[in-house]
């Protein structure tokens, strides 16, 4: 199956659904994401056989150890593209054209990368040969949103919406889940028109997920829990850490992963709670 | 005491990313790193007054504030999240200073992964946007540590786009491309050569021609007389040490 999850690095990740999927018996997925946590955690349950990204960090630590060993163990393909190309990719898929034309990727090792990658020479006088960037059609999207409704009307109070609008569009079976279910009056009372911005037309199901998005962030909700997810990164070091971090924090329900994780000594490397 | 003297090594980096956007009218700012993001800064509030700078989130920004304000004290002007950005690099109105993993002597970068590709003795960021930055708009890169690792024979990944990549895939990727300088802790670099290798274009002052040579992993065009990178003036000086880092960010970057 291949899944798209919105937000981009540590920022708005669908982390309740990525912990539900860990607790699935869901295997061998193509994850294509704006990646962060959400490619890592999945990566070190074995859940994934192939990546298509543009980077995957943490932001405030450079990379994601866990995508960064299976990476090195040869444990995943990849399909690595530029971000913008990754943006037309998802366009492409919301718009059901096969494609759509570039300048990025011309002359970089993504080309090379991606053999099947092919141009397309404009058909006007210009005659330019640019990149014919392939829809990247998911089976399946899941994005976090600060508010929805039961409808399935999104809003999102950060300052930047993301991609989420297109891994929705370039999705066959479309979920959000959110800070808060609220009445749809209420959105406007939250912000203006333009963060409602997740449209029903664009979604199948919604679940409300308080903290759905910890350990990253969710601003205006909530900021990056910065020690958590050093404690994360850190369990990374030895199979033994992760054990005991898989069972601390992921081989429960969400509803204990939240009690967990609030704990007074959750989060040991941290300190700052 | 010589004149200069009292100039820290981060302050001339400062100068020389500053140096990046000379000439720039109205154009999307991005600087990533201290160096990059007090040069650009600087030159803003002194040579390139019209330069557009990006808050670090989602939005442009007034003015040209301190490192590390907090965003809740910046004054905005425009949204500008990640799908508009990218409106901004295919239009061209962007001028932008990345970092290097790896640099080659043709101007490619890496930031996505060292040694093979398909099974990576270290795993990096990722290619992120350098291929689309490098063929839409001016780009330089800043290296705060210069060595026979960061500059490099042949990069592992060809993430941004250097100058011979770019004329082998045709018009079409050369039309808008040009890697403008190479900043890093010793020296100054760019590709005004008349094949577009890399070629010394100014030292750091305390730094020599032998240790930038020695510290780089392939022949680099050596110009008979090199200048030393220039001195800040006064002004500049007041506006890195009192205005823009008072807090001395910039030493944890480039010591010395």
């Amino acid at each position: 199956m291949t899944i798209g999850f919105g937000g981009w690095g540590s920022r708005r990740k669908p982390m309740a659904a990525i912990r539900a999927i860990l607790r699935s018996d869901l295997t061998d997925l193509t994850v294509v994401s704006y990646g962060g946590p959400d490619v890592g955690l999945l990566c070190a349950a074995g859940k994934v056989k192939k990546v298509v990204f543009a980077f995957v960090t943490l932001d405030s630590i450079p990379t994601d150890p866990h995508f960064r060993a299976a990476r090195q163990a040869g444990a995943v393909e990849t399909m690595e593209i530029d971000e913008g190309m990754f943006y037309l990719g998802l366009l492409a898929a919301s718009q059901r054209v096969p494609f759509l034309p570039t300048r990025a990727g011309l002359g970089s090792d993504v080309m090379a990368h991606n053999p099947s990658m092919r141009t397309v020479t404009s058909p006007y006088d210009d005659g330019e040969e640019l990149v014919a960037m392939p829809a990247l059609a998911l089976d399946a999207a899941v994005v976090h949103v600060n508010r929805a409704d039961a409808s399935g009307s999104g809003q999102i109070l950060g300052p930047d919406p993301f991609f989420d609008e297109l891994f929705l569009g370039a999705a066959q079976r479309r979920y959000v889940t959110t800070e808060r279910l609220v009445p749809t009056e209420q959105f406007a009372a939250e912000g203006p028109i333009q963060t409602m911005s997740i449209s029903r037309l664009l979604t199948d199901g919604v679940v409300e997920t308080p903290g759905g998005a910890h350990f990253t962030a969710c601003v205006p909700d909530y900021s990056r829990d910065e020690a958590f997810q050093k404690a994360y990164a850190a369990a990374a070091g030895d199979p033994d850490s992760w054990t005991a971090f898989s069972r601390r924090y992921l081989e429960l329900d969400e509803a204990g992963y939240q009690e967990a994780r609030l704990e007074p000594t959750a989060a040991p490397t941290g300190g700052s709670r | 005491m010589s004149e200069g003297s009292d100039v820290s090594r981060a302050e001339f980096c400062a100068i020389a990313c500053a140096e990046v956007f000379r000439g720039d009218g109205e154009v999307m700012a991005s600087a990533f790193g201290t160096a990059p993001a007090l040069g650009a800064r600087l030159a803003k509030l002194t040579f390139a007054p019209d330069l557009v700078l990006t808050d670090g989130d989602a939005a442009l920004m007034v003015g040209a504030p301190a490192l590390g304000t907090p965003l809740s004290a910046l004054t905005l002007e425009s949204h500008m999240p990640y799908r508009k950005v990218f409106d901004v690099v295919w239009s061209g109105r962007r001028n932008l200073i990345m970092m290097a993993s790896q640099i080659d002597r043709d101007g490619n970068q890496n930031i996505s992964a060292i040694g093979d590709w398909a099974r990576p003795k270290a795993q990096l960021i990722g290619v992120r946007g350098a291929p689309g930055n490098t063929i839409n708009h001016p780009t330089s890169y800043w290296v705060p540590n210069h060595s026979t690792r960061s500059f490099v024979e042949q990069v592992d990944v060809v993430s941004g786009v250097g100058y011979a990549r770019a004329a082998a895939a045709g018009p079409p990727a050369t039309r808008f491309h040009q890697i403008r300088h190479v900043v890093s802790n010793l020296g100054v670099f760019d590709f005004e050569t008349p094949d577009h290798t890399m070629r010394l274009r100014s030292i750091h002052p305390g730094v020599s021609v032998d240790e930038i040579v020695e510290a780089t992993g392939f022949g680099l065009v050596i110009p008979a007389e090199v200048p030393d990178t220039r001195l800040p003036t006064p002004e500049e000086l007041t506006l890195i040490r009192d205005v823009l880092d008072p807090k001395g960010l910039r030493d944890r970057e480039v010591k010395g």
